[in-house]
């Protein structure tokens, strides 16, 4: 009996040793893993980069060939067809984990759901809003954007698409247990939107006025730390009553 | 204070107590509202520069200022059905978003009449109206994500959670679109602000507010009270009151 008892003490101390560190293991992995996941799909990795030059493409053929016109709505058109492309992606962020029942499983780790569901956004960020920030001065050039812009319409996408990507992933979660959620997704997510997209396009007609773009910028990351706190947590609850269900 | 707090909170209780409450609330605003359109309409002298299509505002107002407050209500009630899991606080929450959402549609409608005479178009993209438009489609997301799951509870849930993070967002995106308005503004427009208002116009428009407030209680209650006979069918009290009742 004593002996048993000696045997168990240590397997305590094992377990417990490792858990002050396993949080950031188990972001790490499931990190990694989403990661590995969207690289094996690389097809799926370009289609927001597509519908996005898709969308650009659409508007001087609705609208007018014509620079001027073209380079007085750019930065409003390239964040409102980056913001389109980046909800797009969304729909697929949590469903293939939900139809192979690896969702589950985050659900049952001992680690918090919220950090792991920000491993998540954090991948999605990563192959989506960044790739998306990246490729917006290509087509800037495209409408003509003014030069001396093109940084800041990469930086304020790169910030403004993390927070799309956070409030947007609550969406997400929501709507991922219903068959068509998709539209519904926009419906939810495009309102919580709207103060992202004012400062983004904002920080780029500021920049293309000469003005300072600090204010701009700040706001940008102000709504990201907001959403980084809080986000989090929606996803995680928002999750739970997709699976419970 | 506690076991009063916590009656509330039983289906059945609040079903008899708000049969109790309701004739009150009705009539009060309901008398709030017939004083409050007369004088605004009748007596309230007309608006130096707006003439007598200021007197929109007495529906305007009432109704902008209801839906923000619907909205933040629904909110609390979500946070007190996902945290105390009390029905009650879900079934008004349900209850409250259409209204919710044609109290925002009557904001905007009768702000794009408005601006008819004051700005000569029927919509401009005026902050409030923004914000208001804005609202709306946070409702309807509501609304819209509640009747999307099949399990009742699970569509309770996931609509506190959308009511809750969009009463986070609803400051965001008023002083967000507030500020983006001041830059884009036509500065040609202004209206009247109310501390410049004379007392016999601003006095029916409160009056008005409160006769607006009033009855979103009052019709809250009654639809909860259906909503509570809606989901407790085959409980045995409500059989009793069926049987009672024919």
């Amino acid at each position: 009996m004593s002996l048993q008892r000696t045997k168990a003490a240590p397997a305590v101390v094992i377990v417990e040793a490792p858990a002050q560190g396993s949080l950031w293991i188990a972001f790490k992995a499931t990190l990694e893993r989403d990661l590995t996941l969207m690289l094996r799909r690389r097809g799926e990795l370009l289609n927001p980069l597509v519908f996005f030059a898709l969308v650009v493409t659409l508007f001087p053929i609705g609208i007018s060939p014509d620079p001027d016109m073209l380079a007085l709505i750019a930065p409003g058109l390239l964040w409102v067809a980056a913001l389109l492309a980046a909800l797009l992606s969304l729909d697929s962020l949590f469903r293939t984990d939900y139809d192979d029942g690896s969702l589950e499983q985050l659900l049952l780790a001992p680690q918090p759901l919220a950090i792991l569901s920000l491993a998540k956004v954090v991948a999605h960020w990563l192959f989506t809003g960044l790739p998306l920030a990246l490729m917006a001065p290509l087509l800037g050039i495209m409408l003509a954007l003014p030069a001396g812009s093109y940084a800041i319409l990469s930086l304020s996408l790169a910030i403004g698409s993390a927070s799309l990507s956070l409030i947007g992933a609550i969406g997400a979660a929501l709507t991922v247990g219903i068959a068509r959620g998709g539209v519904l997704l926009s419906l939810l997510i495009l309102p919580l939107y709207i103060p992202v997209l004012i400062f983004g396009v904002g920080a780029v007609q500021a920049a293309l006025l000469g003005e300072g773009v600090a204010a701009h910028l700040a706001m940008l990351g102000a709504l990201l730390a907001a959403s980084l706190l809080l986000a989090p947590w929606a996803i995680a609850a928002s999750l739970r009553i997709s699976i419970n269900g | 204070m506690w076991t009063f707090i916590h009656k509330w909170g039983s289906p059945k209780w609040f079903y008899s107590m708000s049969g109790k409450l309701q004739p009150w609330f009705w009539t009060v605003s309901l008398l709030l509202i017939a004083v409050g359109t007369l004088w605004g309409l009748a007596f309230a002298p007309a608006d130096y520069q707006q003439g007598n299509s200021f007197r929109i505002i007495y529906v305007h107002v009432p109704a902008a200022f209801l839906a923000q407050s619907i909205f933040v209500s629904m909110a609390a009630a979500a946070l007190v059905f996902m945290v105390w899991k009390i029905k009650i606080a879900d079934m008004a929450a349900t209850v409250m978003a259409p209204l919710g959402a044609v109290m925002t549609f009557v904001a905007l409608f009768s702000g794009a009449v408005w601006g008819v005479p004051t700005w000569g178009t029927w919509w401009m993209w005026d902050a409030r109206l923004t914000s208001m438009l804005i609202l709306l489609f946070l409702f309807l997301g509501v609304i819209a994500l509640r009747s999307a799951f099949t399990s009742r509870d699970s569509g309770s849930r996931a609509a506190s959670v959308l009511a809750m993070v969009g009463v986070i967002n609803i400051p965001i995106i008023k002083y967000s679109v507030d500020w983006w308005f001041t830059l884009h503004q036509p500065a040609t427009f202004r209206v009247t602000s109310s501390p410049s208002m004379p007392t016999e116009m601003w006095l029916p428009l409160l009056i008005m507010v409160l006769g607006f407030y009033c009855f979103f209680i009052a019709l809250t209650l009654m639809r909860t009270r259906s909503e509570i006979l809606r989901r407790e069918a085959n409980k045995r009290w409500v059989m009793d009151l069926m049987k009672e009742a024919h």
